[in-house]
């Protein structure tokens, strides 16, 4: 057990890739997650590690996709206009199978927009913000102790699964700071990469890192080996808190810092005698699915409330699967739900 | 079950971020639940700052404040904006030197502590957010006065550690403060 | 009286949010003047960039386009083939036309682009908060180099008008500084002459302005005019690269 300190979210993404064993970092400077940056230029030193600010982010992750490839445990942090300029690299690298990390403290959009918090990034993270068929592991961390142990688990799925691992979270999450406790050091599982690029020494055949195949058969056949993997993701990595949902009438999804303003409201909604719930995805892709199903008779309805204009709600709407009414509350442009927007919405279903 | 919800507000360079953390780190130390947030927006640059801090017994939900049981207020700008976020039966706390006007509301308490020009006559005005914070915890117990110098202990760099008697100071000349 | 000093009409009269002491607002000032001084407001088009100056849109009077991070020559560069008779200028930072923007930059200028750049070269990035820059000084330290920018691991910085001078489509280049009045009055002969080769239509034309950042250098703005002076000129010289004796 370690102490507790009081820290910032961001640096704790930092701290965090560290102790995951991270020893490679590649970025450009942006809001609001400078802080990962300025902390890694710090650390990496001390712990014999690379920080490299690259010219663009097309060159960031391009040099973590050269870091992957050789075997490095390699990691990228940016924010909604620089995630967009790294998605040719995050397709090549989906297509390559290379093990990385990635964090994108979400601002506003689109276009320049604003660093305020936001979701709107969500369609671009777990649809596939790049070209082709590809999938990556999705984690909305919502508390700073979740950004530590989701950040370590965003290494060892990374590696057990040779799949980008993306941490989406907001402003908020990255610059707020709370009590953390860096604990499970032991939890970091090590993987041989016996297929990286590290030269043959004459003892091999030669390994090849590549996204290219002209052949349609092989390309189809290696497509489907994507999507085993993917489907083997989905069976056993989904992650998810229920909260309350047992006898709730009306269950709120929610993901990130929306999420931990809906606890707030279901507290004051229990006062008034309303029951309220929350399904919380903590991986949004693979999406809990199986929770829908679970709880698709809930007396009322869903209501989903996220940052953006309604982007979730396609895949609550999908697990519902027509069972149940799916209704929608969104903020955008780094405007905030507050407490009481939520809870008049509640109190509109039930009546 | 205590939660004390606290808002500080004024100007960039007035050390509201950095004694809101101080707080919140000494809440902690105390086993309490705490988080700390700041205003980072694209105000930064104009100038204004303000950070949000909760103080609870129990799991905290938002960090975001929606409203506060206290606000501190170190200039007449955040008083317009925040008068109104304060629950009833709270308190509204002001630096006296630099807020202009006195608040309006009649259903809290209200404190209004010359603490710029308190901290000016100790030789530093930048203690003017300690002084009020030493208030705010003479009235509510949020925590100690030891965790308080222990919280500083574990913030400031090594080198400011000789300030720590002169920030205890300071914290003592807001716990006794009393309307002439 | 004579009125000596007044607002020039290719600046808007709204206050500036730049920090006490940044020269960002010098440089805006001498491009409005020029506009003025050659009448050509009612037909430039500028075009801002990502970084301190991102919404400078808001203060020049003439049309503007914001451009994404380090895009501005591109951008500028559509802007002038739909209109050729539009004087097009772009604005950029050192972070965004030395960084993120190097192949834009490169590739308008090599193409002969005519349009005009003013590179305002202030050795770090401002708007987010004091990283290194390409042209962040040797041992300069930054929130991205704690420990003072070392060649060996850093790279050494990017002299950008020597650079773009070895490229035929860029016809005028000159580096200049608004450290001091005098230094100001050439600032201002060399950007008015920047747009009078685009008028020519002789092609790509750069003014780089070795600029302040008090905020990000942590000095005070007067400290910061001779930490400029002490430390940017000698490595980045001022005077003319190319185009000193082009007649417009
Ligand atoms: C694609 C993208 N990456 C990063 C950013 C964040 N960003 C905004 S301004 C800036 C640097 C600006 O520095 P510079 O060009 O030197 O301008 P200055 O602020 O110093 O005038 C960066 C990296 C962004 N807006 N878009
Ligand atoms: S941060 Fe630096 S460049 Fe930006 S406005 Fe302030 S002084 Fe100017
Ligand atoms: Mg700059």
């Amino acid at each position: 057990m370690g102490e507790k300190l009081l820290m910032k979210g961001n640096e704790v993404i930092a701290e965090a890739a560290i102790r995951a064993g991270c020893r490679f970092y590649f970025g450009y400077p942006i809001t609001p997650q400078t802080e990962v940056m300025h902390y890694m230029a710090k650390r990496m030193p001390e712990v014999g590690g690379t920080f490299v600010q690259a010219e663009s982010e097309i060159a960031a992750i391009n040099m973590v996709y050269g870091a992957a490839s050789a075997g490095g445990r390699v990691m990228t942090t940016s924010s909604s206009p620089g995630i967009s300029l790294m998605q040719e690299g995050i397709s090549y690298a989906a297509c390559a199978e290379l093990p990385l990390v990635m964090v994108n403290i979400v601002r506003c959009g689109p276009g320049l927009g604003g660093i305020l918090p936001a979701q709107c990034d969500y369609f671009q993270s777990v649809k596939g913000g790049g070209h082709g068929d590809y999938k990556m592991v999705v984690l909305a961390p919502c508390s700073v102790q979740e950004l530590y142990e989701l950040t370590v688990e965003a290494f060892n799925i990374s590696d057990r699964y040779r799949i980008i691992t993306m941490i989406l979270g907001d402003g908020i999450l990255g610059q707020m700071m709370e009590a953390v406790e860096f604990r499970d050091v032991e939890n970091i599982q090590n993987v041989e990469k016996p297929w990286a690029v590290t030269g043959t020494g004459m003892k091999r055949e030669h390994n090849v890192i590549t996204s290219i195949y002209i052949d349609p058969e092989v390309l189809e056949a290696h497509n489907r080996k994507l999507q085993e993997k993917y489907r083997l993701i989905e069976e056993n990595e989904v992650r998810v808190e229920e909260y309350n949902c047992e006898n709730a009438d009306v269950i709120v999804v929610a993901f990130g810092t929306v999420a931990r303003i809906v606890k707030n409201v279901i507290k004051t909604a229990e006062k008034e005698g309303i029951k309220v719930g929350l399904i919380r995805p903590v991986t949004l892709w693979p999406f809990p699915v199986k929770t829908f199903e679970k709880y698709a008779t809930v007396p009322k309805a869903f209501l989903t409330v996220e940052m953006n204009a309604g982007q979730m709600l396609e895949d609550v709407k999908l697990a519902v699967n027509g069972k149940n009414k799916v209704d929608f509350l969104g903020r955008m442009g780094g405007m905030v739900p507050t407490q009481k927007e939520i809870l008049d919405k509640i109190k509109e279903l039930i009546w | 079950m205590a939660q004390h919800e606290i808002l500080i507000a004024g100007f960039g360079g007035q050390g509201i971020l950095s004694a809101g953390r101080i707080l919140a780190y000494a809440g902690m130390l105390e086993n309490k639940n705490v988080s700390w947030l700041p205003s980072y927006g694209p105000e930064m640059r104009g100038g204004t700052a303000n950070c949000n801090v909760i103080i609870s017994d129990e799991p905290i939900g938002s960090p975001i404040l929606n409203s506060a049981t206290v606000l501190i207020v170190m200039n007449s700008p955040s008083l317009e904006k925040f008068e109104s976020y304060v629950t009833e039966g709270g308190m509204i706390i002001t630096d006296k030197s630099l807020v202009t006007r006195s608040p309006l509301r009649k259903d809290v308490d209200v404190y209004e502590i010359p603490a710029t020009q308190l901290a000016s006559e100790m030789g530093n005005p930048t203690y003017a957010c300690i002084i009020l914070l030493g208030k705010f915890i003479a009235i509510t117990g949020a925590v100690s006065k030891g965790s308080f110098e222990e919280a500083l202990r574990k913030v400031l760099p090594e080198k400011y550690h000789k300030l720590i008697p002169e920030e205890m100071k300071a914290l003592e000349v807001g716990m006794e403060y009393e309307k002439a | 009286m004579a009125v000596v000093f007044k607002r020039p009409h290719a600046l808007k009269d709204i206050p500036m949010h730049y920090c006490p002491g940044c020269t960002h607002g010098i440089v805006h000032r001498l491009i409005a003047e020029v506009i003025d001084e050659l009448g050509i407001e009612g037909k430039t088009v500028g075009i801002s960039p990502v970084g301190c100056t991102y919404n400078n849109y808001e203060y020049f009077n003439c049309d503007m386009v914001q451009a994404a991070h380090g895009r501005a020559p591109a951008v500028a560069t559509g802007v002038k083939r739909v209109n050729p008779d539009n004087i097009v200028f772009a604005y950029q930072g050192d972070g965004d036309l030395a960084a993120i923007g190097t192949a834009e930059i490169v590739h308008a200028a090599a193409r002969g682009e005519k349009i005009t750049v003013i590179f305002v070269n202030n050795a770090i990035y401002g708007m987010t908060s004091g990283q290194m820059a390409p042209t962040t000084l040797v041992n300069q330290v930054t929130t991205t180099t704690p420990f003072g920018r070392k060649p060996e691991i850093h790279g050494h910085p990017i002299n950008v008008c020597e650079l773009l001078s070895t490229l035929k489509g860029a016809v005028y280049v000159e580096r200049v500084s608004v450290h001091d009045i005098k230094n100001i009055f050439n600032a201002k002969k060399a950007i008015k002459k920047a747009f009078k080769v685009q008028m020519a239509n002789l092609g790509f034309s750069i003014v780089e302005v070795l600029s302040t950042c008090p905020t990000n250098w942590g000095l005070s703005p007067v400290e910061a005019l001779k930490w400029l002076r002490d430390n940017m000129i000698p490595a980045y010289p001022l005077g003319n690269f190319k185009g000193k004796d082009l007649e417009v």
